[in-house]
C-alpha cells in the first residue's frame, strides 16, 4: 500500500526521487518536494496525533503555518530532537524520523481518549482549576499525571551537535511572504534600487501562485513566479531568504527573521566542504521599511465532528492536489460561504475523484466557479451545510441541512451523505500576526468580513494580508505597496509591468462562522474552535455564561488561540461565537493580541552563537596564561577571570580552598605575597577643573592632594548612600588618575560623565580609561621592599617613598608607576606597567622572589586581608543602603568643603541622620572555630517569639589564619555604641551562634605595620 | 529593540549601544543645603510616569557616550525627536504636533539648571 | 618641557628600547586556541597589528584640528564617524565623539607625538591619554570580511552605509569595539586589551564557514 493518494502525474514533487521516511516507527515512501504533510496524506495515513485535552483522533488540516494537528516530534537520534513541528511545514528528506507528540501507547488506540469519548461533561473550561482545586498540597500528585497525558513534545536530553548564528540585517524595504504581493512589492521596491530582503516561511517562493489555475500572461502562475525570483536574484540589492519565518515584530521595525537553513536536509545539519553549517540563523534586521504581505489565511466552518480525520480546509485539498500531487480521499463533500472555496471541489473532479456534494450556504451562489462546477454536474446544495460530520478515526458522512445563518438554526431535514472527506471554508482572514506584535489592534471590515491590520508608522501590508484577494489586484497592490515603501525610504520608483490575469467574477461571501445544529450547542456532538487547544463553541459559550465577557479573559479561560497556535484557524471564529453568545457584534468584541512567535523558534536560534564558551565574554589580564599555568582556581568578578586562590599539589594531594588561603595569607603577613590588580578600573582624568571635579564627587577633600601624592577616597550617590571606593594619586596639579572597584569600573566613568555632561560642563576635565592600558602587580608583605629593590633602582626608602606616595620608576627594565597604597595593612607596593610588558615584569619578579618566599594569592586570600583590618567592599559590605557614616568613616566626608558634594544634602535627612541606622561593626564569634554565614540574619534577642526582630546582618565573613579565628564584618543597628555586647545569629538548622561586637579592625590596629 | 538617533553621532543606532537613564530635564538644586527635606526628597525619588509624550534621558554608551534626550510616547513608543544637553524640547505632551516657535524661548519652567 | 600647561599634566612613556619580552593582547589567544593559517580556501584573514601606538585625545574640534595638522600633517575629521590616514596609511586619526578622538600610529611614534601636540596645544583645554597598551588592531580582509562582520557586530556595514574612510564605536557580540574601514578591502577593529580573546575566539567560530585563516 504505498502512496495509494498520489495522482499519477502533476503536482511540484520530484517524481524521479524518492525518498524513505518513517512515522510513529513504520516507514513510508515519499518525494522530493513533499512535505512530511503531503507525504503522509499520500500515504493515507489519516491520524497524525491525538488532541491535547480530549485525545480525540486528529488528521491534518491545513497546508501551511496554520495547521493545528499535526505537530510533530523529529529527529533520528536524541540529541536531534525537534518538537513542535508542524508537518505541514517540514520539507521530506531521506530518512527522516517524526512521531506524534500525543497520544499514550500510540495515536491509534489512546487510553486517555477515554475522557475524550465520555465528552465534554467531564473536562469543560476551567476543568483543570475546578477539579483539582483542593487539597492544595495534592496538586503536586495531580500535576506529575496531567502532566504525562498532556503536552506538545518534548526536548531533547542531550546536547545539541548543530550550531547556530545571528545575522545582523539592515535594508531599506523589508518584504515579508513571497505570494503574489510579496513579490510584485519586492520588484518594484528592488527596481528603485532600494535595498530590499525578501523572507519567506515555506520551501519555495511564490505562496498561492504554486497551486493557482489562473494564468498570467496567459501562462501558468507559476512560470511567472520562475521569472520574477531570476530577476530579483540576480539584483544585487536584494537578498532572498526562503524557508524563512518571521517570527516576531518589534518596535522600530526591528524583525526577527527565523531562517532554517538545513532542516530540509537532515535533522542535524550535513558539513559542508568539511566544515560545520549553521542549521538555523536568525537574521536581526533593522528595516527602513515593512511591507506585509503575509496572506490570509481560510477559515474552517465550526461544525460538529469538524475535528475528525478527513476534515480538511478547502484550500489545503486544493494546495495538496496541485502542488504535491496528492488527493486526501475518494468522496468529498465540501461546505462553504464563497466561490473560492469552489477550487477544491474543481480540483478534486479533475483528478477523478467523486464529488458528491457542494453545501453552499448561500441562497444563489452564481459566480464563475460556482457555474464551472455545475457544468460539472456537481451536485450544489444551496443555502446549507455540513452540520455534522460523522466517523471516529476518519469521516465516514456528512450531514447536510439547510440553515438559517442569521437566526443561527437548522431549517431543514438534515441529509447524510456518504463521504469520507469534507472540506469547508467559511471565508478567509488576513494574517495579522505580526502587526499585532507592536501593538496594533486590529479593524474589522464587515465587506470583507475579517480584520485588517492597524498599521504604525513605517510598515504597510499588500494583497491579502489586507483583504485584496483577487490575482490581479494582488499584484497591482504589491507593486504599488512596493514602490510606495521604495519612495518613502528616499528611493524613486521604477516603472514594473505587470502580467495580464483575466479577471474573474466572483459572487458575494456570506457570513458564517458556528454552523448550527439540530441541538443546542451545549448538548450537540462537539463543534470545534481551536483544534490545537481542544476548544470547543460550547467551552466558548459556557465561559460567557459564566461571566467572561472580554475576548482576552475568555481566551485565558478556554486556552483558545494559546501557545504555538496562537489562534491562526480559530480565533476569528471564537470571537464570532463569543459575540454570538453576548450579543454583541465582532468588532465590539475585538480581538485577542497576537504574540511572538508566529510560529514556534528553536532555542538554537535564539542564542545563536552566544553559548558555551561563547556564552559571555571573559576578561582576561596580561597575566592570564601565568594564573592558568600555576594551577589557579579563578573567579567570576563581573565579566573579569581573577584567580581566587593558588592550589598547591605536594605529593599528588591538593590542597582545599581553606588550606591554600591559609597558606597564602600567611605569606603575606609574615613574608611576601603578589596578586594580580590589573582588574582595578583606572581613570585618567587631566584638566584644570579637576581637582574641582574630584571634590564634587568624592566625600573627602582633595584640594591640597599634592603631586606624587595617592588619597583614600568614597564615593556617594545623592542619596548620601556610598556606591564606590578607590584611590586616587595626584599625577600632576592637573592631572589625577582615579582607580575604581572591579566592578564598578564603567559605571563610575559614565558617572562622572553624566555629572560633567548634564550639570557641570562649565568645568574644564576630561576623563578617559586607561583601565586595559597598565596591568597592575601587588607585593605585599615585610619583604617586599627587598624584592622590589632587586628589580629596581628607584629609592624605596621609607622617608622618601612614604606610604600614600606613589613614584616613577624602571622595574624589571620596564617604565612604571609604583604607588605605596595597601590593601593587606602590610607593607605594599602597586607596580603599573604597559600590559604588554606585564608577564615579563611578573615573571622577574618570580625569579627574584624564591628567596623571600614570594607567593601568589587570589581574591580569596586578598579578601581576608582586607577584612582583618577592617577595609571595605564596596558593594559586598555595603548594599546602597549604607552611608559613610554607617561606615564609621567620618574621617572621609569633608561636611566643610565649599561645594556641596554629591551626597552631603542627604546626610542631613532625618533617616540618615539617625543614630540607630545599621552600622558597620566587627563580629568575633564566641566560638572561635565557627565561621559566620555571610547574609546571616542579627538578632539581640534569641528567645524572642518568632517572628525576632533582625537587627543586621552578617557583610563579610572568613578564617583568619593569623587569628587563627573566625572572625566578621557586619552591619548591626547602632553597633558603632554597642562594642563588647553580644548578638546571636539563629541558623536554619536551629543552631544559634554568639557573637561580640568589636571594632573592624582585627589585625594591627594602628596601622603600623604597612609603613615598614 | 529602539532605533535611536544620537544628535551627536548624527545616526540613528541600535538600542543595544545606549542605556536610558531616567528622566530628563531634573536639575539637581545649585543650593542642596537651601532645600527642605521634602525639596530634597522630591528631588532624589519623584519622577513622572505619563501616558504619552515623555522625554527621557539617555546616553550613547556604546559610541561617543554622550548624554542626550528623548522624546518619546510611552503608549506606542515612537520617538518622536532626540536633542543635545542643554536643548529644549520641540514637542511636549501640551504641543504634540510641535511647539510654536516663540514658546521655544519662553519654556523657563523646564530650564532649571543646565541639565534642561 | 617649558611650558607651564605641560608642566601640571604628568607625561610618562610607558615604552622602552630596552630588549624586554613583550606579548600583544592575542598572544595567550594564539597559544590556547591556534591561528589556522591562511589557505587557498579562506574567504577572510585575520591579522593583529600589535605594539601599535594609541592615543585618545580630547578637546574641542577647532583648536585640535589646528595642532593635528600642525604635527601629524592630517586634519582631524571634523565629521562624525571620520576617519583619516596619512599619506602613507600608517598614521590615521578617527572622531570617537565631538570632544574625542582616537590617533594610532606606528609603535615607538606616541610619546613624542604627545609631547609635540601637547606643546602645539599649549595651555588650550584638551587631555591626550596614552591607551597603547590597552588595545589591539585585528584587521579583516577578504571577500567573506563583510558576512563575518554582519555576524558580529549590530552596525549596518554595507558598503552604502560603511563606505571607506568611516569608523564607529559599536557592539561586537556582547562586547565592544571600534571598527574602521581604511581600505574598500580591509577592515579594522580596535579590540580592548581585556577583551581581545572573547574577540578572537568569536571571529574564528564565526569565520569557520569562511575557511578562516590568520596571518602572522
Amino acid at each position: 500500500m504505498s502512496q495509494l493518494n498520489r495522482l499519477p502525474q502533476g503536482g511540484r514533487i520530484d517524481r524521479s526521487r524518492k525518498l524513505s521516511f518513517t512515522f510513529n516507527g513504520k516507514s513510508y515512501e515519499g518525494h522530493a518536494g513533499d512535505t512530511l504533510a503531503s507525504a503522509l496524506l499520500a500515504n493515507g495515513v489519516d491520524i497524525v496525533n491525538r488532541s491535547f485535552k480530549y485525545s480525540r483522533p486528529r488528521g491534518i488540516v491545513a497546508a501551511g503555518a496554520e495547521e493545528p494537528n499535526a505537530v510533530v516530534q523529529l529527529g533520528a537520534t536524541e540529541a536531534a530532537q525537534v518538537p513542535n513541528v508542524r508537518a505541514t511545514q517540514q520539507a521530506l528528506y531521506e530518512g527522516l524520523e517524526a512521531r506524534s507528540t500525543n497520544g499514550w501507547p500510540n495515536v491509534q488506540r489512546d487510553l486517555m481518549s477515554l475522557v475524550g469519548k465520555l465528552g465534554g461533561k467531564f473536562m469543560p473550561p476551567g476543568f483543570y482549576y475546578k477539579t483539582f482545586m483542593a487539597p492544595a498540597s495534592l496538586w503536586m500528585t495531580y500535576e506529575k499525571y496531567i502532566r504525562k497525558s498532556a503536552g506538545l513534545g518534548r526536548s531533547p536530553m542531550e546536547r545539541d551537535p548543530d550550531i547556530y548564528d545571528h545575522l545582523h540585517q539592515h535594508c531599506d524595504v523589508l518584504v515579508i511572504g513571497a505570494g503574489p504581493a510579496g513579490l510584485a512589492a519586492a520588484l518594484a521596491a528592488a527596481r528603485s534600487g532600494a535595498r530590499v530582503i525578501l523572507a519567506d516561511e515555506q520551501e519555495e517562493m511564490g505562496g498561492s501562485l504554486l497551486d493557482s489555475r489562473e494564468l498570467l500572461d496567459d501562462r501558468p502562475a507559476e512560470q511567472w513566479v520562475a521569472q520574477v525570483l531570476e530577476t530579483l536574484a540576480g539584483m544585487d540589492n536584494v537578498t532572498l531568504l526562503p524557508r524563512t519565518t518571521a517570527n516576531g515584530y518589534h518596535d522600530h521595525n526591528f524583525v526577527t527573521l527565523h531562517e532554517r537553513r538545513t532542516e530540509h536536509l537532515a535533522d542535524t545539519a550535513p558539513r559542508k566542504d568539511g566544515r560545520r553549517q549553521v542549521r538555523a540563523r536568525m537574521h536581526r534586521v533593522r528595516a527602513g521599511r515593512v511591507v506585509l504581505a503575509t496572506g490570509a489565511h481560510e477559515r474552517p466552518l465550526v461544525y460538529a465532528g469538524n475535528d475528525v480525520p478527513g476534515n480538511l480546509l478547502a484550500g489545503a485539498v486544493s494546495t495538496y492536489i496541485r502542488r504535491y500531487g496528492v488527493v486526501p480521499g475518494q468522496k468529498l463533500v465540501l461546505s462553504t460561504s464563497n466561490d473560492h472555496a469552489y477550487r477544491a471541489a474543481l480540483d478534486w473532479h479533475e483528478a477523478g475523484r467523486e464529488v458528491v456534494a457542494i453545501a453552499d450556504a448561500r441562497a444563489n451562489p452564481d459566480g464563475e466557479l460556482v457555474e464551472r462546477a455545475r457544468a460539472r454536474g456537481i451536485r450544489i446544495i444551496t443555502g446549507s451545510a455540513v452540520i455534522e460530520a460523522k466517523g471516529e478515526s476518519r469521516v465516514s458522512g456528512a450531514r447536510v441541512a439547510t440553515i438559517d445563518a442569521e437566526g443561527f438554526r437548522v431549517t431543514g431535514q438534515a441529509e447524510t451523505l456518504a463521504c469520507d472527506t469534507i472540506a469547508s471554508s467559511g471565508g478567509y482572514s488576513p494574517v495579522i500576526h505580526l502587526a499585532s506584535h507592536t501593538g496594533g489592534r486590529p479593524t474589522w471590515r464587515d465587506d470583507l468580513l475579517g480584520f485588517v491590520p492597524t498599521l504604525v508608522k513605517g510598515v504597510s501590508a499588500a494583497g491579502g494580508a489586507q483583504g485584496v484577494y483577487a490575482t490581479a489586484e494582488v499584484l497591482a497592490d504589491g507593486v504599488e505597496t512596493g514602490s510606495r515603501a521604495a519612495s518613502e525610504a528616499g528611493f524613486a520608483a521604477a516603472p514594473v509591468s505587470l502580467p495580464q490575469v483575466a479577471v474573474r467574477r466572483d459572487g458575494a461571501a456570506v457570513a458564517l462562522y458556528q454552523v448550527p445544529h439540530e441541538k443546542p450547542t451545549l448538548r450537540a456532538p462537539k463543534q470545534f474552535v481551536d483544534l490545537q487547544n481542544d476548544v470547543t463553541a460550547a467551552g466558548i459559550e459556557l465561559a460567557t455564561r459564566e461571566g467572561f465577557e472580554s475576548i482576552e479573559h475568555v481566551k485565558r479561560y478556554t486556552a483558545m488561540g494559546f501557545g504555538t497556535d496562537q489562534g491562526k484557524l480559530g480565533n476569528i471564529n471564537g470571537m464570532a461565537i463569543a459575540a454570538r453568545c453576548l450579543g454583541r457584534s465582532i468588532p465590539e468584541v475585538g480581538t485577542t493580541v497576537f504574540r511572538p512567535n508566529y510560529t514556534p523558534v528553536t532555542f538554537g536560534a535564539i542564542v545563536g552563537r552566544h553559548c558555551r564558551e561563547l556564552f559571555d565574554p571573559e576578561r582576561y589580564t596580561a597575566m592570564h596564561q601565568w594564573h592558568v599555568e600555576h594551577g589557579a582556581e579563578f573567579e567570576d568578578v563581573g565579566q573579569w577571570k581573577r584567580p581566587w586562590y593558588f592550589p598547591k599539589t605536594v605529593n599528588g594531594k591538593t590542597e582545599t580552598m581553606h588550606e591554600a588561603v591559609a597558606r597564602e595569607c600567611l605569606a603575606v603577613r609574615e613574608a611576601v605575597g603578589i596578586l594580580d590588580a590589573s582588574t582595578l578600573g583606572k581613570i585618567d582624568i587631566q584638566g584644570p577643573d579637576a581637582r574641582e571635579f574630584l571634590g564634587r564627587v568624592y566625600t573627602n577633600k582633595w584640594a591640597k592632594l599634592a603631586p606624587g601624592r595617592v588619597r583614600y577616597g568614597l564615593m556617594c550617590k545623592d542619596d548620601g548612600m556610598v556606591f564606590d571606593d578607590g584611590t586616587t594619586s595626584c599625577l600632576g596639579e592637573n592631572h589625577f588618575l582615579m582607580t575604581t572597584t572591579t566592578g564598578g569600573a564603567a559605571t563610575v566613568l559614565e558617572w562622572l560623565e553624566i555629572w560633567h555632561q548634564t550639570e557641570w560642563p562649565e568645568l574644564e576635565v576630561y576623563f578617559n580609561s586607561v583601565t586595559d592600558h597598565w596591568a597592575t602587580m601587588t607585593i605585599t608583605g615585610p619583604e617586599a621592599r627587598k624584592l622590589l629593590a632587586e628589580v629596581t633602582d628607584m629609592d624605596l626608602d621609607r622617608e622618601s617613598f612614604k606610604f600614600m606616595d606613589w613614584r616613577e620608576g624602571v622595574v624589571a627594565g620596564v617604565p612604571a608607576r609604583v604607588f605605596r597604597i595597601s590593601f593587606t595593612g602590610e607593607l605594599a607596593f602597586e607596580i603599573n606597567v604597559q600590559a604588554n610588558y606585564a608577564l615579563h615584569v611578573w615573571e622577574t619578579l618570580f625569579a627574584h622572589g624564591e628567596k623571600y618566599g614570594l607567593t601568589p594569592y587570589g581574591t580569596e586570600t586578598m579578601h581576608v586581608l582586607r577584612a582583618e583590618k577592617g577595609f571595605i567592599i564596596a558593594g559586598q559590605d555595603t548594599d546602597g543602603s549604607v552611608t559613610p557614616e554607617d561606615l564609621g568613616m567620618q574621617w572621609a566626608i569633608g561636611y566643610d568643603k565649599p561645594f556641596p558634594w554629591i551626597g552631603k544634602r542627604a546626610l542631613s535627612r532625618p533617616d540618615t541622620a539617625r543614630t540607630d541606622r545599621k552600622q558597620l561593626v566587627g563580629l568575633k564569634p564566641k566560638d572561635p572555630k565557627v565561621v559566620l554565614e555571610e547574609g546571616a540574619q542579627i538578632v539581640f534577642d534569641p528567645h524572642h517569639a518568632i517572628p525576632m526582630p533582625m537587627v543586621g546582618h552578617v557583610t563579610s565573613s572568613y578564617y583568619s589564619p593569623t587569628l587563627d579565628s573566625g572572625f566578621a564584618l557586619a552591619v548591626v543597628k547602632g553597633g558603632q555604641q554597642k562594642m563588647g555586647e553580644t548578638v546571636y545569629l539563629p541558623m536554619a538548622d536551629g543552631q544559634v551562634h554568639e557573637a561580640e561586637i568589636v571594632s573592624p579592625i582585627f589585625v594591627d590596629p594602628k596601622g603600623e605595620r604597612q609603613n615598614v | 529593540m529602539f532605533y535611536i538617533h544620537c544628535p551627536y553621532c548624527g545616526e540613528t543606532r541600535e538600542e543595544e549601544e545606549f542605556h536610558p537613564k531616567g528622566q530628563a530635564h531634573i536639575a539637581r538644586p545649585l543650593d542642596p543645603d537651601a532645600c527642605s527635606d521634602e525639596e530634597w526628597g522630591d528631588y532624589l525619588f519623584f519622577r513622572d510616569n505619563p501616558r504619552g509624550i515623555h522625554h527621557e534621558l539617555w546616553v550613547h554608551a556604546v559610541g561617543c557616550r554622550k548624554f542626550f534626550n528623548v522624546t518619546r510616547h510611552t503608549v506606542t513608543y515612537e520617538i518622536l525627536e532626540t536633542y543635545k544637553m542643554g536643548e529644549q524640547p520641540s514637542i511636549t505632551a501640551e504641543h504634540p504636533e510641535g511647539r510654536p516657535t516663540d514658546a521655544v524661548d519662553q519654556q523657563a519652567s523646564l530650564r532649571d539648571g543646565v541639565r534642561a | 618641557m617649558s611650558n607651564t600647561a605641560a608642566e601640571k599634566v604628568r607625561t610618562f612613556d610607558t615604552r622602552t628600547q630596552a630588549k624586554i619580552a613583550v606579548e600583544s593582547p592575542l598572544a595567550y589567544s594564539y597559544r590556547r586556541s591556534g591561528a589556522p593559517a591562511p589557505t587557498a580556501k579562506s574567504r577572510v584573514v585575520l591579522r593583529e597589528r600589535p605594539f601599535l601606538g594609541h592615543l585618545v585625545l580630547r578637546g574641542g574640534a577647532i583648536v585640535l584640528d589646528e595642532a593635528v595638522r600642525e604635527v601629524l600633517g592630517v586634519s582631524l575629521p571634523g565629521e562624525p564617524q571620520g576617519l583619516v590616514q596619512d599619506a602613507e596609511g600608517v598614521r590615521s586619526v578617527q572622531w570617537l565623539s565631538p570632544d574625542e578622538w582616537l590617533l594610532i600610529v606606528p609603535g615607538g611614534e606616541e610619546f613624542e607625538l604627545e609631547n609635540r601636540l601637547r606643546a602645539a596645544l599649549d595651555d588650550a583645554h584638551f587631555a591626550i591619554s596614552n591607551v597603547s597598551g590597552g588595545q589591539t588592531l585585528v584587521e579583516l580582509e577578504g571577500e567573506a570580511a563583510r558576512e563575518l562582520l554582519m555576524k558580529s557586530v549590530i552596525y549596518d556595514v554595507h558598503p552604502s552605509h560603511f563606505p571607506v574612510g568611516k569608523g564607529v564605536t559599536t557592539v561586537f557580540a556582547k562586547a565592544t569595539v571600534i571598527l574602521r574601514r581604511p581600505a574598500e578591502e580591509r577592515w579594522e577593529l580596535v579590540v580592548r586589551r581585556s577583551f581581545a580573546d572573547y574577540t578572537y575566539r568569536w571571529l574564528l567560530d564565526a569565520g569557520e564557514e569562511y575557511a578562516i585563516g590568520v596571518a602572522r
